[in-house]
């Protein structure tokens, strides 16, 4: 058992941290958001400079070789920062399709452009009755020659507006809500059949409500009747990589509210003073310690072998940091006061990404019914 | 980052298992399972047996009769103590007093006391609290006065646990009264046998007879059993309370705790139906279930933590053991009672021998399960209530 960070490990941190420090200070980051894209070009090739968008990647294919440690690391730092960029769509999401589902003859062809930033990608999944059930798929594919072709409607693609590619779920046999017959296919964002309207997400991100209508796919991911193993598989990860977003933005609206206590003055003396303000931001450091805690334990569980522990694993890290985001980002704003509630101040951005974090591929309450409804995780003895 | 235990450690592990399947009495488990505390002959014979095979101070030194393990198989030892259950070696002796004795003792204290407290040859009991300091510790006023060789105790101590088993208790006193409140103070052995004290019940809401209170009235006491330097008995006491810094967690307790939930809610009807397969009951055990992991997590950092540091100063993580550690115990002992429904509320200390209600008016599984609910309201406000952590947390690592 070792927590202690690598030395290469420790670089990576330290670069990314850098980087941010850098390039995304508070007004930068509101630049961005204003900007054609929603976010900047700039910073993302300097994400490709760093490899950190072809993080997961092997060595041997132009990669990082990083594992789930490295994603954590530099999750944490997108997390303290609250960036805008489509590293979770394209590297996290994007680049676990690829290397779970992938064909070498497209990963040759794709890893590369994904690793030096050419190519964007985004999962085209959610729809109007999905909620957070991945297998509740009504989008069809149907074959057509060697190729298929998907109709239907997807909605919050996140960063789907800016992608070049598209990860789509549809299915290619049996009902809306059955497990099998359920493909993911990589469809051109930009090719003909495809319809997209971007819009602007309350975290202050991008999204896009795709319509698909007779669009081939350039290619198919996995196993097109079985493909939701591989789907769990990569929202598993993607997950882990979301809990250390939690925790790095937690900590950073946690250090926030700390410094404000200590500079607000009312009654005379600093709000900080308080013993009331000082045991809820002992409650938010407990909050952001088990956090911390969990995002390891997630980090850990990415790569169990076991898919049913590792769903599991998965949920009891969605239900802990989803708890915990809500407390830590709700206090941040309470005993800010006024203050945060201003737009112009930055500790409502971060509860306003902490609240969609919690709900991003199934919210605390969602993995709570599926965690009860699957044993918990301490077997009756 | 490695967040495994080793292979070594998982074979450790095994054979810790092994060892308590093969020497732990079925009577001491079974009470155990059933929530009642262990009896003190179970107790002393467990303890026996732990130090017959070298166990019995998981954290002492080898010179001192420890086993010498690392942080990582401490915590295995007692989290499968507390799984199997068993009972944990006697904390007043082995995490308490003897770790002050081996710190700040005399060669002669250590030659007389150590092998003792490992063999549980005395039970040792706790005098720390009084009626005017409990958070406040160091308000305490019992008075030991030097007269000659001996110290001459006047006061009272109070919520001293198991004082009714003891032959000895280590005490706070007030030597100096002139000084500032904790550079008066000093820590001092005292054989319960000594003429003028007195040991007074105290019944909890429950009705179990585990607190006391221990009066002293001119008490004797040799000055070779003063323990460190006169006046600076403060010191051991903030070593006492800093040195165990994963104990309280009691990960393995919970996780136990939880098995048994989900046996007795198998057992418990409700709606025509096992209690487990409500949806609404099983979230909350799975709400329980997931902050156990958390915490779980949390002590594994502090261990690969603790073992690399270097200096004393505590992890922020440590101030999380205390405070999630209690809450989780107490949520579990609400669900266990709850989970039981009408037969939860035949009255009786489950501790009693004699005299308790324990006729057949409830199934077994049911028994003072209410009970132990309304006893471990103490584990909040014991070891430093969670809000004293809360203060502790504001000062020391937010610098509010």
């Amino acid at each position: 058992m070792d927590f202690d960070l690598t030395e290469e490990q420790r670089l990576l941190q330290d670069s990314v941290a850098r980087l941010l420090g850098d390039k995304y200070g508070f007004e930068q980051r509101k630049a961005y958001m204003k900007s054609a894209d929603g976010w900047s070009r700039e910073v993302w090739s300097q994400y490709a400079e760093l490899g950190l968008l072809g993080l997961p990647f092997g060595e041997d294919e132009g990669g990082f070789g990083g594992g789930p440690v490295e994603t954590l690391i530099v999750a944490e730092q997108i997390g303290r920062y609250i960036t805008l960029e489509p590293w979770m769509s394209t590297v996290v999401i994007g680049g676990g399709f690829l290397r779970h589902g992938a064909s070498q003859e497209l990963r040759n062809e794709l890893v590369p452009q994904v690793a030096s930033g050419e190519m964007l990608l985004a999962f085209a999944q959610v729809e109007r009755q999905s909620r957070y059930d991945l297998f509740d798929v009504a989008t069809t594919a149907k074959k057509d020659g060697d190729g298929w072709v998907i109709n239907g409607r997807k909605g919050y693609v996140v960063h789907g507006d800016s992608a070049d590619r598209l990860i789509v779920t549809a299915r290619t046999a049996g009902g809306q809500r059955d497990h099998k017959g359920i493909g993911v296919f990589l469809v051109d964002a930009k090719g003909p059949g495809v319809e997209r309207r971007g819009y602007r997400t309350v975290d202050g991100q991008r999204a896009a409500e795709v319509e698909f209508s007779g669009a081939r796919a350039v290619a198919v991911l996995g196993n097109p009747e079985d493909g939701l193993p591989l789907v769990d598989q990569v929202v598993d990860e993607c997950i882990a990589a979301l809990a250390g977003e939690a925790v790095g933005a937690m900590q950073a609206a946690h250090d926030m509210t700390i410094d404000y206590m200590k500079t607000r003055q009312q009654f005379g003396r600093p709000i900080g003073s308080f013993q009331a303000l000082q045991h809820r931001a002992a409650d938010m450091l407990v909050a952001l310690e088990q956090s911390r805690s969990m995002s390891y334990f997630a980090a850990m569980s990415a790569a169990e072998r076991n898919p049913a522990e590792r769903r599991k694993a998965m949920a009891a890290v969605k239900v802990q940091i989803g708890r915990s985001a809500r407390f830590v980002g709700q206090q941040s704003i309470q005993l800010h006061g006024g203050i945060a509630m201003t737009i112009e101040y930055a500790a409502g951005h971060y509860f306003k990404r902490l609240t969609v974090n919690d709900a991003m591929f199934g919210d605390a309450d969602h993995y709570v019914r599926y965690l009860s409804e699957t044993g918990g995780l301490v077997a009756a003895a | 980052m490695d967040l495994r235990f080793t292979d070594e450690e998982i074979a450790f592990r095994q054979e810790v298992r092994d060892f308590i399947a093969k020497e732990l009495p079925a009577e001491t488990r079974e009470r155990m399972v059933a929530g009642r505390s262990p009896t003190k002959q179970q107790v002393v014979d467990w303890q026996r047996k732990l130090n017959a095979r070298g166990w019995a101070a998981p954290e002492w030194p080898k010179e001192h009769g420890g086993p010498g393990w690392t942080l990582a198989q401490r915590y295995i030892f007692r989290e499968e103590l507390q799984q199997a259950p068993a009972p944990s070696p006697l904390g007043f002796n082995i995490n308490m007093c003897g770790p002050v004795i081996i710190e700040f003792g005399t060669e002669e204290q250590k030659k007389k006391y150590l092998p003792r407290m490992l063999n549980l040859d005395d039970w040792w009991c706790q005098g720390f609290s009084e009626p005017g300091a409990g958070s406040d510790l160091a308000g305490l006023k019992t008075r030991a006065v030097r007269e000659g060789d001996h110290y001459i105790v006047n006061g009272q101590k109070t919520w001293t646990t198991l004082a009714q088993h003891a032959d000895w208790i280590f005490l706070l006193v007030r030597t100096d009264p002139n000084a500032k409140k904790q550079e008066g103070i000093s820590f001092l052995l005292c054989d319960m046998k000594t003429p003028g004290i007195t040991v007074r019940p105290i019944i909890t809401i429950e009705g179990g007879h585990e607190v006391n209170e221990v009066f002293f009235d001119d008490v004797k006491i040799p000055a070779e059993n003063l323990v460190g330097e006169e006046n600076r008995g403060w010191d051991c006491a903030k070593f006492l309370l800093g040195n165990e810094r994963f104990g309280q967690a009691r990960v393995g307790a919970s996780r136990e705790r939880i098995r048994r939930l989900k046996v007795i809610a198998q057992e418990s009807m409700d709606g025509g139906r096992p209690l487990m397969e409500d949806p609404d009951f099983r979230r909350k055990v799975t709400e329980i279930e997931v902050e156990l992991k958390a915490l779980e997590m949390t002590v594994m950092r502090v261990i690969a933590t603790e073992s690399k540091r270097k200096d004393k100063k505590p992890d922020p993580a440590t101030s999380v053991l205390k405070i999630k550690g209690t809450e989780i115990q107490q949520m579990c002992s609400e669900l266990l009672m709850k989970a039981a429904g009408p037969y939860a509320w035949a009255d009786g200390d489950p501790d009693e021998e004699e005299g308790s209600n324990e006729v057949d008016v409830a199934p077994d599984w049911a028994f003072g399960l209410a009970g132990v609910y309304f006893n471990w309201r103490k584990q909040s406000i014991y070891g430093g209530s969670n809000e004293i952590q809360r203060n502790i947390m504001a000062k020391a690592f937010l610098g509010l």
